[in-house]
């Protein structure tokens, strides 16, 4: 990522405070890490980290009593788990697609929030491996899910798209993480050339691995990057693909249809989005960031919750048009129940958090206000979430024989894992905060235009002497 | 114009160096091109990013992490092949749905998911390989200003054992590229 100045004439701004320099830049993102926590953070963690205990105590109980502590049950046999497993996988697309997609395509107001977004995928995706673990019912079996014969020599299945998931998922963990850490390097040496004590020193010394900027590194890394990134790109489409097979493959009407795996992919990106919008706009006011992640930002956000939005939104038509062109009148039976009938409540607050809400960003007045975005992001995750909960209960609870309908209720304990859930995803994100540089330091030093190794040459020749501000830009630009 | 030299002794046995500080990353590559040109090739440039150009400004070569991470993503992709065909075709055939036991479409997604998997540890462990890291020891660090080298200033190292080093020369050629400060860091025990 090299710095190019932004084209005027087509609109483009500066993706930074045009007065930030390297060393404003190290000190902005550092301080977060170095200076004592503000009040609010304490009262955020603890308040995380006691629904973090909450999930603990849940899935204890679970352990000890049996499935039978949630509300599933014939004909709902995946209900908030799977939901849950979706909406959490689904959150934690978003920060491989902006750190591996918009990085392959030279987006370079993703560096401003790459980080941030890489750490929410990594956290959510831990969330999202619980609820499979906890939900294959007798726990000390879960080693079935790994590639190792049980006591009858009987192999998993590998025609199973529940088996294809484990692989999708955890491969996707892992590379998350490794592409997360490798980004972290250089940004941890800077945080241990500043330290003031030994403990930080030495910390953060041995994590960053000894970097020394060496451009002999510099190079290999780079091409690691870029390596991982277009490793990325298709992992990220094909986990939600893998995801949504596990409905798709089945023949449970409502589940059995070929726009699946996109639809689910769009949805994943939306709902991510929409979850690092959330954090970040917390985030940028509480640590005073707002130099470096400016209303430039906010506003391509919004405009790909938009695009992705009305995806999804296209959807869920075509899902309909699909499901009476087919002429099966389960299908049929299907989307005119989940419209109509008993979930009908779920159904609406989808539509009109997923697809109505993002509708106003069409404005560019609404996309560039700030409490409205943070508004409209919570609106996303709530309407995604019901998005999940709608394809599995409402296909799960009516399907071929009226005999076996039947009606989900939730029990407390399916709440309190739920809600436990998100503390775990707050309790580590709000770690990650602390500790860890939450904007990618060196990536953004090098879209600062005096990264350019010629910046300012011909500038100089013609007007000795003032060195800084727009003139040198514009003569740099021209100059390429 | 003379350069602000310091000296900073090593413990024994390390190799010696010559940093130089420089404030921009043009000067920094006008004295790594400098060095290329008088046929250093113990030399090594510091930045807190990776700076445009300074591969070719440094006279290096391409690099080789890619086949590392092709041979791996091969890897990746055989052993997915294998453990398929080996668990559900050979040691314990099971039919589902009335498909073959070997059923190539099935194999699609987790042999796709174990190539990139590979393809990853061989991108981050391959570049860790190629570049020596870890190592939390290095002459460089024995230099307080180096600190700098993450942060906002940009460095030259030319190592002592450099066939075209000259004790007297080198530093001569570096304090013509205009740096901020020069810094000897050698072992005076020997």
């Amino acid at each position: 990522m090299s710095f190019d100045a932004p084209i005027k004439a087509i609109g483009e701004k500066d993706l930074i405070a045009p007065k930030s320099t390297f060393k404003s830049i190290t000190e902005a993102v550092a301080r977060v890490t170095e200076n004592p926590a503000p009040k609010g953070w304490w009262i955020a963690f603890l308040t995380a980290f006691s629904f973090t205990g909450v999930l603990l105590g849940s899935i204890g109980y679970l352990f000890w009593r049996g499935v039978g502590v949630w509300g599933n049950n014939s004909p709902v046999g995946w209900a908030w788990d799977i939901t849950n497993f979706v909406w959490w996988v689904g959150i934690g697309h978003a920060g491989t697609l902006i750190s591996a997609v918009l990085f392959l395509f030279r987006q370079k107001w993703r560096t401003s929030i790459n980080r941030f977004a890489e750490a929410m995928t990594i956290f959510a995706v831990i969330c999202a491996l619980i609820f499979p673990g906890i939900h294959v019912g007798r726990v000390w079996h879960a080693y079935y899910l790994a590639p190792i014969p049980n006591q009858m020599g009987i192999w998993p299945n590998f025609k199973s798209p529940l088996l294809w998931d484990v692989f999708a998922v955890s491969t996707y963990f892992t590379v998350s993480s490794l592409f997360w850490f490798v980004g972290l390097i250089p940004d941890l040496a800077t945080l241990r050339d500043r330290a003031k004590n030994s403990l930080r020193r030495m910390v953060y010394g041995f994590l960053s691995l000894g970097w020394r900027g060496s451009n002999r590194h510099w190079q290999n890394y780079e091409r690691a990057y870029m390596i991982l990134a277009a490793l990325s790109t298709p992992l990220v489409l094909s986990v939600h693909s893998v995801v949504s097979f596990d409905f798709a493959t089945s023949v449970e009407p409502g589940w059995h249809t070929t726009i699946f795996p996109p639809y689910f992919v769009a949805g994943a990106v939306f709902s991510g989005f929409a979850m690092v919008m959330t954090l970040l706009l917390i985030a940028r006011s509480v640590f005073k960031l707002t130099d470096l992640v400016t209303m430039t930002h906010v506003e391509l956000m919004n405009k790909i919750m938009l695009a992705t939005g009305s995806l999804v939104g296209y959807a869920y038509a075509m899902e309909f048009f699909i499901a009476w062109y087919s002429g099966n009148e389960y299908e049929r039976y299907v989307f005119i129940n989940r419209a109509t009938g008993p979930y009908a409540w779920a159904y609406w607050i989808m539509i009109s958090c997923t697809v109505i809400s993002p509708q106003l960003f069409w404005s560019k007045r609404l996309r560039t206000n700030i409490p409205l975005s943070f508004v409209v992001s919570i609106f996303i995750n709530i309407g995604m979430w019901f998005e999940r909960f709608v394809i599995i209960v409402t296909s799960l609870h009516r399907d071929f024989i009226p005999s076996s309908w039947g009606y989900f209720h939730p029990t407390l304990v399916d709440i309190t894992t739920y809600l436990g859930s998100l503390g775990l995803f707050f309790t580590l994100f709000l770690l990650f905060l602390r500790w860890v540089p939450m904007i990618a330091i060196a990536e953004l030093k090098s879209i600062l235009p005096e990264a350019d190794p010629h910046h300012g040459e011909h500038h100089d020749e013609a007007h000795e002497g003032d060195s800084h501000g727009e003139p040198a830009l514009a003569t740099t630009a021209e100059g390429h | 114009m003379s350069v602000e030299t310091t000296t900073v002794s090593v413990p024994e046995g390390r190799p010696a160096l010559l940093l130089a500080e420089y404030e921009t990353p043009g000067a920094c590559m006008k004295a790594a091109e400098k060095l290329r040109d008088a046929g250093f090739t113990k030399f090594d440039t510091h930045t807190p990013f990776p700076v445009h150009g300074m591969d070719a400004a440094m006279g290096m070569g391409d690099s080789k992490l890619g086949w590392i991470v092709l041979v791996m993503g091969i890897t990746g992709l055989m052993t997915g092949i294998a453990l398929i065909t080996y668990t559900n075709g050979i040691d314990y055939p099971i039919i589902v749905g009335g498909k073959p036991a070997i059923s190539i479409p099935a194999y699609v997604p987790v042999c796709f998911e174990l190539t990139i998997l590979l393809s990853a540890f061989g991108a981050v462990f391959g570049m860790f390989g190629l570049n020596q890291l870890p190592r939390h020891h290095h002459p460089v660090f024995e230099s307080d200003r180096f600190k700098a080298a993450t942060d906002d200033k940009f460095f030259v190292s030319v190592e002592y054992a450099d066939p075209k080093f000259d004790a007297d020369r080198t530093p001569e050629l570096i304090a013509s590229t205009h740096p901020n400060h020069i810094e000897i860091i050698e072992d005076t025990e020997s």
